[in-house]
């Protein structure tokens, strides 16, 4: 099961594994990592499981799709690295994979 | 009023013939057997005659969602109809599409995102906690004016910089925007036209000023907002005036209530009050302030078989999807520590997922801080009067005795 880790705005780290095909956003909810609320489950309809993705694997995890740009418009504080933690499924090449989440999400 | 009629039984009467934008149903309360009678029965139903023209109803949580994020099918758009099943011609960005209304989102947004939450936390623990130190002990009152009107109208008088002493105004047009019944809406904003003249007074003073952290002063110094028309302008604040009143204000009163028929949940939430947030979610559901949003179709649709035409007007409701027993576990319950309890209809989803969530969820949470603190106990005294309108779904007043 690959490792993800999760950056908090303070610079705490958690690092757990998650199930190939589970998504950074069910990941964070099953392992108890706040800041993720992820309030629609996971249809990319809410904007609560907000990310930055770490500079090392932007262009493996590649840009949101149209539906999500969308929502990540109304989140706060987006920059070019933000994606929905929700639209990026966990595959086992994504060993590794370090995401940072934004200041004050919940 | 509806209060006087008796109370339909919702199998009385052939599916066809319901109408569940009958704002007599949710006054007298009696909406919800209706609505789960179409939820088991004709989920996406059709009314084909009622006081607002024919429309459809949504009444199942994730046909509710789809149709939500949707926008390209199902629009908001104001010149269709607005967001509301009575007709509006109020312009504002909850009644726009895209793209006018991802600009003036934008302008408005930034008020209630994180930082400037955590600048108003302060503020607002403060006010709180003066409304419940004034309270009167030991003999009965309306919690709905002492205590749900007030706060809100308090912290609506903080986010505008609204002149505080006439803060009561907000109350007033609020009320006037969306419950208080009139005949047309051509007179409704008649009426309203004070409340128009006021902020445009207040926007033309803090354009000249130097921007501030208010809501009029960024939208008055913000360009998209700059080049909003008088009617944009004036919908967009009456849009922030009921948004930031009336849902939190009736999940406050809610609050009190479903405290009082589940006492149970109360004594779980005293003996550990860390579950405050999520009693905080699941008050939100369990009210779900806002009945319905209405969208119409843009083109033609097939939903559960049923054709739905272009032009056509839909009811998603919200109040009905967050009874879905298929998506919510014993969906008609109480359970302030439910599991997956953020997981409820009433922000919306989608583009038009309410803004001020997070600062909806400040004030309640904030509220039962202060309350456990003071260990005040609150006796419902009486049953709740509920508004007239299948829209806003609150409480016009609610009788209470607190003692400490």
């Amino acid at each position: 099961m690959p490792r993800v880790v999760y950056v908090q705005p303070t610079g705490t780290q958690q690092e757990v594994e998650l199930t190939v095909g589970s998504t950074v956003m069910s990941g964070a909810l099953t392992n108890g990592i706040s800041g993720i609320d992820g309030d629609c489950g996971g249809q990319c309809a809410c904007g609560t499981c907000h990310v930055y993705i770490d500079d090392e694997w932007i262009e493996r995890i590649g840009p949101a799709g149209e539906r999500e740009s969308e929502m990540l418009m109304f989140a706060a504080a987006v920059q070019p690295n933000s994606r929905l933690g929700c639209q990026i499924t966990i595959e086992r090449d994504l060993e590794g994979l370090t995401v940072y989440l934004p200041d004050g999400q919940h | 009023m509806g209060s006087m009629c008796p109370v339909l039984d919702p199998h009385s009467i052939p599916i066809e013939k319901i109408d569940v934008s009958d704002p007599a149903l949710f006054q007298n309360d009696s909406i919800g057997s209706f609505f789960k009678r179409l939820r088991e029965e004709d989920p996406v139903h059709f009314c084909a005659d009622s006081k607002i023209g024919p429309f459809w109803s949504i009444t199942k949580f994730q046909d509710i969602v789809d149709v939500d994020s949707n926008h390209a099918a199902f629009s908001s758009d104001s010149s269709r109809g607005g967001v509301a099943l009575e007709d509006r011609v109020r312009r504002n960005f909850i009644a726009m599409d895209p793209p006018k209304h991802d600009e003036q989102r934008k302008a408005v947004s930034p008020i209630v995102a994180p930082p400037n939450l955590r600048n108003l936390e302060g503020l607002i623990r403060e006010r709180t906690a003066a409304v419940l130190d004034d309270l009167p002990r030991g003999v009965e009152f309306d919690w709905v004016e002492r205590v749900s009107v007030d706060l809100t109208t308090k912290m609506l008088a903080t986010l505008f910089d609204f002149p505080y002493e006439e803060r009561h105004l907000l109350t007033e047009w609020s009320n006037l925007s969306v419950t208080v019944p009139v005949e047309t809406d051509a007179e409704r904003e008649k009426l309203l036209q004070p409340c128009y003249d006021y902020f445009g007074k207040l926007w033309a003073e803090r354009q000249k000023q130097p921007p501030k952290n208010d809501l009029l002063s960024m939208l008055a110094h913000s360009a998209a907002a700059r080049s909003m028309d008088a009617a944009e302008f004036n919908g967009n604040v009456l849009l922030l005036i009921v948004g930031g009143n009336d849902t939190t204000r009736n999940t406050m009163t809610a609050s009190v209530l479903a405290m009082h028929q589940n006492p149970g949940e109360l004594e779980k939430l005293h003996k550990n009050p860390e579950l405050i947030p999520s009693m905080v979610s699941e008050t939100i559901r369990w009210q779900t302030p806002l009945s319905h949003m209405r969208r119409t179709a843009t083109a033609d649709v097939w939903l559960r078989g049923k054709h739905i035409r272009k032009g056509d007007k839909i009811a998603m409701w919200y109040l009905s999807g967050n009874r879905d027993d298929e998506y919510i576990e014993k969906a008609d319950e109480y359970i302030i520590d439910r599991k997956n309890v953020r997981q409820h209809l009433s922000f919306g989803f989608g583009i038009h997922r309410c803004v001020g969530n997070r600062l909806a969820e400040l004030q309640l949470r904030i509220l039962w801080e202060e309350i456990l603190k003071r260990n005040i106990t609150i006796e419902v005294m009486g049953p709740p009067v509920r508004t007239y309108s299948n829209f806003i779904h609150g409480y016009e007043s609610l009788p209470v005795e607190v003692s400490s």
